[in-house]
């Protein structure tokens, strides 16, 4: 981009004139660490994922399958009732192939990522990644299964699920 | 309740690197938009002050960080926040400021200098994901995004090509916007030809990442007859949330920005939104969402809006101009000054004082929206003359 002149304030800075040392940064690296608890709800989704299960959580008045399971159903603004078992299979609802992680560092193979809506919960699901496929044999509508982690090295994390491939 | 004014405006140049802090860039746009109107800091009772996630500065506490180039000190200041939604939130908030009488002059200052934040900005966003579902999963923003666009190509057979029209106007448009570093004249094909990032979403299909602030003066009326001829009404607001467990709701309509439109409405006495709404500046932030706005704001049926922009209705000098700025795929993205600049183009496209990105026909009521949190906040403001 050439660079524009302006009748307002503010002054851009160039990369060489950084380097230079025309204008002064001062860097300041992080280093902080954070541990989450998972809370009620996840914590057991986490667990059941060890277990190679996926489970939501059901309420009674709307009648709603939750996932990811919370312990209050945000539209009655009650508590829900019960846990239930999902499937680990469901259907794509959008999916999108990236060329970059989460810092914009370019990747030569797409990471593929999808919503996915699980079997037997009631609307919508889970972000995850896709496997086990090629980017142009992607659809939406495609069913998929939960490729899981061998059980000696599920964490209960979201990615015991490795991705979900085509079923 | 009191009528509120827009009656002063203000904006620095938007860029890649600023060589300015935050508070500096702060006090470019506050001190412009004071000197716009002939007021003083003397003369202002509070102060309303945006901006996006501190993540990027790398310092908490940013509305305190920024107050002082904002005019924030011994008097009410606050920093309404909703992610990208904030650039419109904070004028809402300023409404209430003026409406209940509780100041009759609020400066609202934006301002954004995401260059800080190293290697890229776009890295900090990682942190508004879901920590435990989403984040292991090490996602880009721009993922939700591609995963939007697709599911709402895909809904109503919309094509890259449509979507595409979006950049290609609004980086035309900001050629004539003094505060751009992104404009350009464009086709369709380079769109389509630029770099893929997260398919379907090409590198000229987004914004850029920006460092820059925005300022408006708002006022109510007595003091805004006092200081201009030509007061713009802030004839309604309205803003809406929707579910947090986004992967929950309808990816191809944005539900929430109709609901936050319908509360801006029914305030102003819109009842026939695409007669009675002459210009609009709705959020840009990549092409899609463009068309998907102008959707939830009830201005094109459900997957028209590529229609109406094929056929030129949202240009310059078409029937229902979109985006004279050059909205922040033509101006940039300086989050929340990105959108609080929106706010200002519809003052000045009122007053007839654009320039050369007036548009024709002399509008009477202008629409001002922004959109953001983890893409489930819709900000709206209704703007008039009369």
């Amino acid at each position: 981009m050439r660079e524009r002149t302006s009748p307002l304030p503010g002054t851009p800075l160039s990369d060489a004139a950084v380097h230079r040392g025309d204008a002064l940064t001062q860097q300041w690296p992080t280093s902080l660490r954070y541990a989450w608890d998972t809370g009620v709800a996840m914590g057991r989704f986490l667990r059941e994922l060890k277990n190679g299960r996926i489970i939501g959580r059901r309420c009674e008045r709307c009648q709603r399958v939750l996932v990811p399971p919370r312990m209050f159903c945000e539209r009655c603004f009650r508590p829900t009732d019960a846990w239930q078992y999902v499937e680990d299979s469901g259907t794509i609802n959008t999916y999108s192939e990236s060329y970059i992680r989460w810092d914009v560092s370019r990747v030569a193979e797409p990471i593929l990522v999808a919503v996915i809506e699980i079997d037997g919960a009631s609307s919508g699901g889970l972000m995850h990644l896709l496997g086990e496929v090629k980017p142009e044999d992607l659809r939406i509508g495609m069913k998929v299964k939960a490729a899981w982690a061998l059980p000696e090295v599920r964490q209960g994390s979201i990615l015991d699920i490795r991705y979900f491939k085509p079923l | 309740m009191r009528k509120v004014a827009v009656v002063g405006a203000g904006l620095t140049r938007f860029m890649r690197r600023a060589q300015e802090t935050g508070p500096e860039l702060a006090w470019l746009a506050a001190s412009q938009a004071l000197e716009s109107c002939g007021l003083t800091l003397k003369d202002v009772g509070s102060v309303a002050l945006g901006s996006a996630p501190d993540a990027f500065d790398g310092v908490h506490m940013k509305g305190e960080y920024l107050s002082p180039g904002a005019g924030g000190w011994g008097r009410p200041v606050i920093r309404p926040y909703a992610g990208g939604g904030t650039g419109v939130l904070m004028p809402i908030h300023a409404w209430f400021h003026v409406a209940s009488g509780i100041s009759d002059v609020c400066l609202v200052v934006a301002e954004e200098k995401m260059s800080t934040c190293h290697p890229h900005p776009q890295g900090a966003f990682i942190t508004i994901f879901d920590n435990i579902l989403e984040r292991p999963l090490g996602p880009n923003l721009i993922w939700i995004f591609a995963l939007e666009m697709r599911r709402y190509m895909e809904t109503y057979g919309i094509t890259k090509e449509d979507i595409a029209r979006v950049s290609v106007k609004n980086k035309r448009n900001g050629l004539d916007h003094p505060s751009t570093h992104v404009a350009q004249e464009i086709t369709v094909q380079d769109v389509l030809d630029s770099e893929v990032m997260v398919a379907p979403v090409n590198r000229l299909d987004i914004s850029p990442a920006s460092d820059g602030a925005a300022a408006i003066v708002m006022a109510s009326e007595d003091v805004a007859r006092r200081v201009t001829d030509k007061p713009v009404w802030i004839k309604g607001v309205g803003w809406n949330l929707d579910t947090a467990y986004w992967t929950n709701r309808d990816l191809a309509y944005p539900a929430y920005v109709e609901r936050a439109a319908r509360m801006a409405y029914k305030m102003a006495g819109i009842t026939e939104p695409r007669k009675q709404i002459n210009i609009v500046e709705p959020y840009d932030p990549f092409s899609y969402k463009e068309l998907h706005h102008l959707e939830g704001l009830l201005l094109a049926d459900k997957g028209e809006a590529p229609k109406i922009t094929a056929d030129g209705v949202t240009q310059r000098n078409g029937n229902m101009p979109v985006c004279p700025s050059g909205g922040l795929l033509g101006v940039g993205n300086p989050i929340a000054a990105a959108g609080l600049m929106k706010v200002a183009e519809i003052f000045w496209q009122l007053r007839g004082e654009a320039g050369a990105r007036q548009v024709p026909g002399q509008p009477k009521i202008g629409l001002a929206q922004a959109w953001g949190d983890l893409m489930q906040v819709g900000t709206v403001a209704v703007m008039g003359i009369d």
